[in-house]
């Protein structure tokens, strides 16, 4: 794994532009810790490569030239928005096992399922992590919104098993697409399972109204990923919600590692935030997952 | 060392920007080691005084700039005296170039006052830099929704203008690759990186356009500038050709007449 030294190293194609440290988490530079980032939210769609070892191949090149040290994938890489029930899940869920698989050091998985198809989704929660290596749940995103009584035995099983759901969700001006869930479809969620730990994958991408929205509901955590890198998202989220409940994600490939870093890393907060918010979060909602599996925190 | 060829002064209408103080935005793009930044006003998309705009801009960076702040001037072709503003911005700011918001100031790239505008621009030998859009229309505040610049009658219109020197901001992903490399292939027409995404985003963008023609923009502050930093990094692009994007393919588009006059 690169520390922050080798990075801002390999960035140095001057001396000039080595002396400004465009990478350097200062916080963690000046302490001498490695600052450990986490990538909650990542698919494989939009990667170049035939395969799903292809594309994991290079998101690890991009990792490694960018610090990131685990990703959590999702969702395989088909570019349908509404995919063919049961086989198209099942299709995507096991590409995401190849891609781990061919890189357990890097990434683990996370189940891809739909409310819209409860009896199948109940048993791919099975195949995927009861019996299988996966670790988390989502990104929930197709056919139905999340607030839909049909989320509600995924819910539950998430809440027993202390399994995160990662759930897609915008606040778009000029209304969401149909079926597209938003933050306050995840409150309602949340509220009915007080137990449950849920992420908003985008936080709205309108942020300033969604933040607002999740405050009061200590269970949901703002997601970082998949909007523009606008200057004052993060500092919002930590002003209302505490750093403990906003978690780095990329939305990878679609979106770059760099883009949705530079939110955090650009952010006028304390070093201790970033730390919490790139990867400390997310290991601490994933260790009850990761200790059951025996894999490393 | 970086030329960032698209920073913004003043206020972003709706929201606080943490680097919307000049003398904050000098300092952090110093830290990064920006050596040069062109500077558009946030002003000149709504305002309709163009003229005071563009003197506080001017003002601005001459003030705050610590030498690294190079003006670039609002023009609205659909204001009164419109020519008068593009006299002001060569012959008393001494500005290299203006900064133009289509879509903010109700014209289309195939009205006849944007080809004599560039024509213009480019008889007084200045930069043109053209802002397609200034944030995602899925985040804009609801009563003011602002489609993305249609580019579509470009590679035409530039066709009709030798010797001019555009460049593209904020080239957004809602307009395709195929109009982009039109438009670039049209003229000298150049881009910057702000809202290119997706992994490894500037590896590939290379691949699509010639790698002279692509530009080092932050879009700070409404982005954070490390967004366009760190995707020179996650690109993976040997030293040559991110100094190339970070410097050389800047001072090129501005020249040395223009430069000697900095």
């Amino acid at each position: 794994m690169l520390n922050r030294r080798t990075l801002l190293k390999s960035f140095c194609w001057s001396l000039a532009l080595a002396q400004a440290k465009p990478w350097n988490f200062s916080g963690a530079a000046e302490s001498g810790e490695e600052l450990r980032i986490w990538d909650q939210h990542s698919h494989l769609g939009s990667v170049p490569g035939d395969t799903p070892e292809e594309r994991m191949a290079l998101l690890v090149k991009c990792m490694d030239r960018m610090g990131v040290e685990r990703l959590i994938l999702s969702q395989g890489y088909s570019a349908d928005q509404h995919p063919n029930p049961a086989e198209q899940f099942r299709l995507e869920n096991d590409r995401v096992m190849r891609a781990v698989k061919a890189f357990p050091d890097r990434a683990y998985g996370s189940v891809y399922l739909t409310p819209a198809l409860r009896d199948f989704s109940m048993q791919e929660l099975n195949r995927c992590m009861r019996d299988g290596p996966m670790v988390m749940i989502g990104e929930v995103e197709a056919e139905a919104r999340c607030n839909v009584p049909e989320m509600d035995p995924i819910a539950e099983w998430a809440a027993a098993n202390e399994v995160v759901i990662l759930q897609h969700e915008w606040l778009k001006t000029g209304g969401n697409e149909p079926g597209e869930s938003s933050p306050f479809d995840v409150i309602e969620l949340a509220r009915r399972h007080p137990k449950l730990q849920i992420v908003c994958a985008h936080t709205g991408g309108n942020w300033e109204p969604a933040i607002r929205a999740i405050r009061d509901t200590r269970n949901v955590y703002a997601g970082l990923a998949g909007s523009d890198p606008t200057s004052g998202f993060v500092e919002m989220a930590v002003r209302e919600l505490g750093a403990e409940r906003v978690i780095y994600g990329s939305d990878v490939g679609g979106r770059s590692f760099a883009s949705q870093i530079a939110k955090v890393e650009g952010a006028n907060i304390p070093e201790s935030d970033k730390k919490l918010i790139l990867g400390g979060n997310l290991r601490r909602l994933l260790t009850p997952m990761l200790r059951r599996k025996g894999y490393k925190v | 060392m970086i030329i960032d060829t698209n920073v913004y002064l003043s206020r972003w209408p709706f929201r606080h920007l943490e680097g919307d103080e000049p003398a904050k935005l000098v300092a952090k793009l110093r830290k990064r080691n920006v050596v040069e930044a062109w500077a558009g006003s946030f002003d000149g998309m709504l305002h309709r005084d163009l003229a005071s705009v563009n003197i506080r801009l001017a003002q601005d960076c001459r003030t705050y700039g610590q030498g690294i702040l190079v003006p670039f001037g609002s023009v609205n072709p659909k204001l009164p005296d419109w020519r008068e503003d593009v006299r002001r911005c060569q012959e008393e700011h001494k500005m290299p170039g203006i900064r133009l918001h289509p879509n903010y100031h109700g014209y289309s790239l195939d009205d006849p006052l944007f080809a004599e505008l560039l024509k213009l621009a480019t008889a007084r030998r200045l930069i043109v830099q053209l802002a397609l859009c200034m944030e995602d229309v899925r985040t804009q505040p609801a009563l003011m929704r602002v489609p993305a610049v249609d580019i579509t009658p470009l590679a035409e219109v530039v066709k009709t203008t030798p010797d001019l020197r555009l460049e593209l901001l904020n080239c957004t992903s809602n307009i395709s690759v195929e109009q982009y490399r039109a438009a670039l292939a049209a003229a000298d027409v150049s881009a910057e990186i702000s809202m290119v995404d997706g992994i490894a985003g500037l590896a590939r963008l290379v691949q699509e356009i010639p790698l002279q023609r692509v530009l080092f923009g932050s879009y700070y502050p409404f982005f954070y500038f490390e967004s366009a930093l760190f995707k020179m990094q996650e690109s993976g692009l040997d030293e040559a050709s991110q100094k190339a994007i970070c410097e050389d393919n800047a001072r090129r588009l501005m020249g040395p007449a223009a430069n000697a006059t900095l």
